[in-house]
């Protein structure tokens, strides 16, 4: 089927014995009935636990991850993860315990989400929290439906029909909106890079239900009107929500609370380095202000005396919004973080982020052009375009694979043309910055002398982390194969 | 000025770095934040500390957590204390497993996006679907994503909603449900705890988007599925799944379900206080462009070697904004990654004997109990792993005398308000051995 798990093994290998049945063994048809009862075994591997070990580390070495190297994913904020995190998630006391077991039994789970959720508030500058949501999107979700409740509530609801969206947002945000029924109205970005005051002036009327902002946004400038944007929306009755994903800019140093904002969500696995693991989970938390407290997902967790429990008594609550309460194993990560770092360490976050981001740009944009030609916060843009007229961002990215290095987002955000958007993070050393440019700079170079290099890239020299040569997309597009299948 | 470990700069590299940009301080990046917002800034008034004190410090909370190991556990409701194998933990702790993202640059993630490949293999033959995505959040959301999906499809805005559903899941359902604007209407259920078809009268499924059911059900019960479709017509057969239980039961597949969720946490995931949990989502090849979330795709490289790539990514947020099929972005990719080495390690016969042990330890205590003076079964249908008790006593009395001796016995259903008495939902995993459940018995015998 094409080196998976399905194409090794052999008709009764097997990965784990199981322990043999203490209790009287029962004919299988007294118990339920045989309609019921499966014809025929799920065709799932047949293998031997060595076979399993080695092809997930056969595969594992397939992969490129934060521990391989810079990873400079923009808006993705691809730190290191800290082990010790991993070790504390997994002691028994958070990993094996049952979130029904009751509040008496949990107090120490309770504790530490309580704090983290105070922690967050403070960081944040807003005043309640719910550490329910699974991701950013979800956040963005649950932010859409605390707004949909006040309005429903105030019943204004039949006019407060429009979430207007930059259009650099994230394109959770758009999708987000749009599950909760509102009408999505983009607005443009300015010559600076930044929401066009102007156009978003004339949307302005009693039909705004909110505006959702990134900040720094998604070129990694910072919206240097917030304040004004914010009282612009306030004064029409709309609240602003803002994409927190890009919080490890400001980080210990500026709150979104302090610029007029009601709802914020933060990506816990961005800013608080809690590991991306090919995809997720991450966790994605929304704090708000008073105002829309009552709203939040149930149940919240309280403290009275010394005392945590669970909460479900909120009547204009939206509900539940996870099965549970949110990716627990995500929060614990989060919270040793921010108790190792304390607010020095937060600060040094944004302050090393920014710093790195600039550099880099600094160096970079003496080769590749920079839409935007100024300082950044942890994130800028650049463009290839009128570099080549044969050359595209995506093989300047798939060359940079074979120097070694992991390649920038590129192709968003959508309104720069052939953009990387580059995101070196905190956690990289000068010297990996100057590989990373000097690699970016000899590609331009490249780019000029022999094209056909970044065509053809990747050429699967032996780079960590790279298996194949480029790879087919329009195919898998054409004809999905999206499973195996058997004789 | 403290040193951070995770933070290579030194104020050598910091005076460095600022000379190439120009400036001669940090502050001055920050220059475009107005000033009245960084004067507002208030810190959290915490000190840094080492990872040894954070270690210690964290190590107390978590000791004041009751666990699985400390306690016999008899508690499920949708999390169950599942055996873990040892290599699952080993093997995703693997840096380039851990520590990567979304494979957006696919030559360098060969990895991620052959195990997604597996992931969604296995879970089409559990499920005996054609196409499953690579994760949603949890259990709950899968099944509100699958109500939008059928709600966008059909343009019909009715579900009919199975009252023996999990009611976590149940709310998380609600919630969407009203974001979105759609009406759900119970179905109830029988004597048997199973969906009470004569409720499935032709005035009800007019202008029906979909009908969603759980099997096995929250009280353990099997439901069988057959002839549903065909009742429903087009309608969406939605149904939610115990992955564990499908080693032994028939596929809802093959009875003409149209998506299959179900919480993934059984497939060697631990319960980690209900989250990272693992959202399975599966449907047929007709809906695959309108189904969200994840997924890998085969194709060659330039030199025509085997390889994989995000498929249609058409459809997710990223390219179509707010027309995407879902706003789902990050999802629970480690989780699924737990699941696939689960699977492939139990294997094809061996996720059949987990459910059968299941089964018959789950039969062996319930027949016990239900002897028991002042206890009896609340339903008459068949069950997987888990039953509910109808006891004399009240439950919470019960569950205290039980953890007293070391048990968590299980999940008073008073709060649930679904059924009128007192009544304990027993789970029973292949963890729990003979002596154990005698010792159960005992104490409930004596409570
Ligand atoms: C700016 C921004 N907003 C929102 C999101 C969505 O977050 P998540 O992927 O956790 O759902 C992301 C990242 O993916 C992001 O970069």
């Amino acid at each position: 089927m094409g080196n998976t798990i399905f194409d090794i093994g052999e008709e009764n290998r097997i990965g784990l014995r199981l322990p043999a049945l203490d209790v009287p063994e029962r004919n299988l048809t007294e118990l339920i009935p045989a309609e019921l009862i499966r014809k025929e075994d799920p065709k799932l591997p047949q293998v031997s636990q060595v076979e399993v070990v080695r092809h997930y580390t056969r595969l594992s070495r397939m992969n490129y991850g934060v521990d391989s190297g810079i990873y400079p994913l923009g808006s993705c904020t691809m730190k290191y993860n800290p082990r010790i995190n991993e070790d504390l998630a997994r002691l028994p006391g958070f990993a094996h315990a049952h979130p029904l077991q009751g509040d008496e039994l949990s107090q120490g789970a309770l504790k530490l989400m309580y704090e983290l959720g105070e922690y967050l508030c403070v960081i944040g500058g807003m005043d309640a929290i719910s550490l329910q949501p699974a991701a950013g999107a979800h956040g963005e979700l649950t932010g859409m439906l605390l707004i949909k409740k006040h309005f429903e509530r105030t019943k204004e609801l039949h006019r407060r029909t429009k979430i207007l969206l930059p259009d650099s947002a994230h394109g959770t945000n758009p999708a987000s909106a749009a599950m909760c029924g509102f009408e999505v109205v983009p607005i443009p970005s300015d010559a600076r890079g930044l929401v066009d005051l102007q156009a978003l002036k004339a949307h302005l009327d009693e039909s705004v239900a909110g505006i959702m902002l990134t900040n720094p946004n998604t070129l990694g400038l910072f919206e240097t009107d917030i304040l004004e944007i914010t009282k612009l929306i306030h004064d029409v009755g709309g609240f602003v929500y803002y994409d927190g994903a890009n919080l490890n800019a400001i980080v210990g140093r500026a709150r979104p609370g302090d610029m007029g904002v009601d709802i914020v969500h933060y990506n816990l696995h961005k800013t608080f380095s809690t590991p991306h693991g090919g995809g997720g989970p991450g966790a994605g938390p929304v704090a708000v202000v008073k105002k829309l407290e009552p709203y939040l997902p149930v149940p919240r967790i309280v403290k009275n005396g010394n005392r945590y429990s669970l909460d479900y008594e909120y009547p204009h609550s939206i509900g539940k919004i996870h099965s549970f309460y949110g990716n627990f194993g995500v929060l614990v990560r989060a919270y040793a973080y921010i108790r190792m770092m304390g607010d020095e360490g937060l600060k040094a976050v944004s302050t090393n982020a920014v710093l790195n981001a600039n550099y880099l740009r600094v160096r970079l944009s003496k080769v590749y052009k920079a839409p935007y030609d100024r300082l950044c916060m942890h994130e800028f843009v650049l463009t290839t375009k009128g570099m080549s007229e044969e050359i595209r961002t995506l093989d300047v990215a798939k060359r940079l694979i074979d120097y070694g290095v992991h390649p920038s987002s590129i192709y968003f955000p959508l309104i720069v043309p052939e953009v990387m958007m580059i995101e070196p993070t905190e956690t990289v050393s000068k010297e990996e910055l100057d590989y990373f440019a000097d690699a970016l700079i000899k590609v331009a170079q490249e780019m000029r002398e022999n094209p056909q290099l970044l065509k053809e890239a990747p050429h699967a020299v032996p780079v960590y982390g790279a298996s194949v040569r480029r790879l087919d997309e329009v195919r898998a597009a054409k004809e999905p194969i999206l499973r195996g299948h058997f004789p | 000025m403290t040193a951070f470990e995770f933070i290579p700069n030194t104020l050598e590299d910091q005076r460095k770095m600022l000379a190439e940009i120009g400036l001669s301080d940090v502050e001055e990046l920050f220059v475009d934040i107005p000033a009245e917002v960084l004067k507002r800034f208030k810190p959290l008034g915490l000190k840094p500390i080492s990872e040894l004190e954070v270690s210690q410090l964290v190590s107390r909370m978590a000791s004041e957590n009751a666990h699985t190991g400390q306690y016999v556990s008899f508690l499920g409701g949708g999390i169950y204390d599942h055996y873990v194998p040892a290599i699952i933990s080993h093997l995703i702790s693997r840096g380039e497993f851990l520590t990567c993202y979304t494979p957006y640059q696919a030559e360098l993630s060969q990895g991620t996006l052959t195990w997604m490949f597996e992931f969604q293999t296995m879970i089409c033959e559990l499920t005996a679907m054609e196409v499953a995505n690579s994760s949603m959040y949890d259990g709950g959301s899968a099944l509100a994503e699958a109500m939008l999906m059928a709600k966008n499809i059909t343009g019909r805005k009715r579900f009919l909603v199975s009252k023996s559903l999990n009611p976590h899941h149940r709310r998380c359902l609600e919630t969407y449900a009203w974001g979105v604007g759609l009406e759900l209407i119970d179905v109830p259920f029988t004597e048997t705890g199973q969906l009470d078809r004569a409720a499935l009268q032709p005035g009800e499924l007019d202008d029906l988007g979909g009908l969603i059911v759980q099997t096995p059900n929250f009280f353990g019960v099997i439901e069988d599925l057959s002839g549903l479709k065909e009742l429903i017509k087009d309608a969406f057969l939605i149904v939610s799944v115990n992955p564990i239980s499908l080693g032994l039961l028939a596929p809802p597949g093959l009875f003409g379900a149209d998506i299959v969720v179900g919480e993934g946490q059984p497939l060697g995931i631990p319960q980690s206080f209900g989250g990272p949990l693992l959202g399975i989502f599966a449907t047929r090849m007709n809906y695959v462009r309108r189904m969200p979330g994840r997924m890998s795709g085969r194709t060659v490289d330039a030199d025509g070697r085997v390889g994989y790539v995000m498929a249609l990514q058409t459809r997710e947020q990223h390219i179509r904004r707010e027309k995407a099929t879902s706003n789902i972005c990050t999802n629970q990719a480690l989780m699924a990654l737990c699941a696939t080495i689960y699977m492939a390690t139990l294997g094809r016969h061996g996720l059949r004997k987990l459910a059968e042990l299941n089964l018959q330890k789950a039969h062996y205590l319930a027949e016990k109990i239900a002897k028991l003076p002042g206890f009896a079964l609340r339903f008459s249908g068949p069950f997987f792993n888990e039953f509910v008790v109808r006891t004399r006593k009240k439950p919470s009395r019960l569950l205290k005398a039980l953890r007293d001796e070391g048990f968590l016995g299980g999940l008073d259903l008073e709060s649930y308000e679904l059924l009128d008495g007192n009544n304990l939902l027993v789970a029973v995993t292949e963890k729990r051995t003979r002596d154990e459940m005698d010792r159960f018995v005992k104490v409930l015998k004596g409570a």
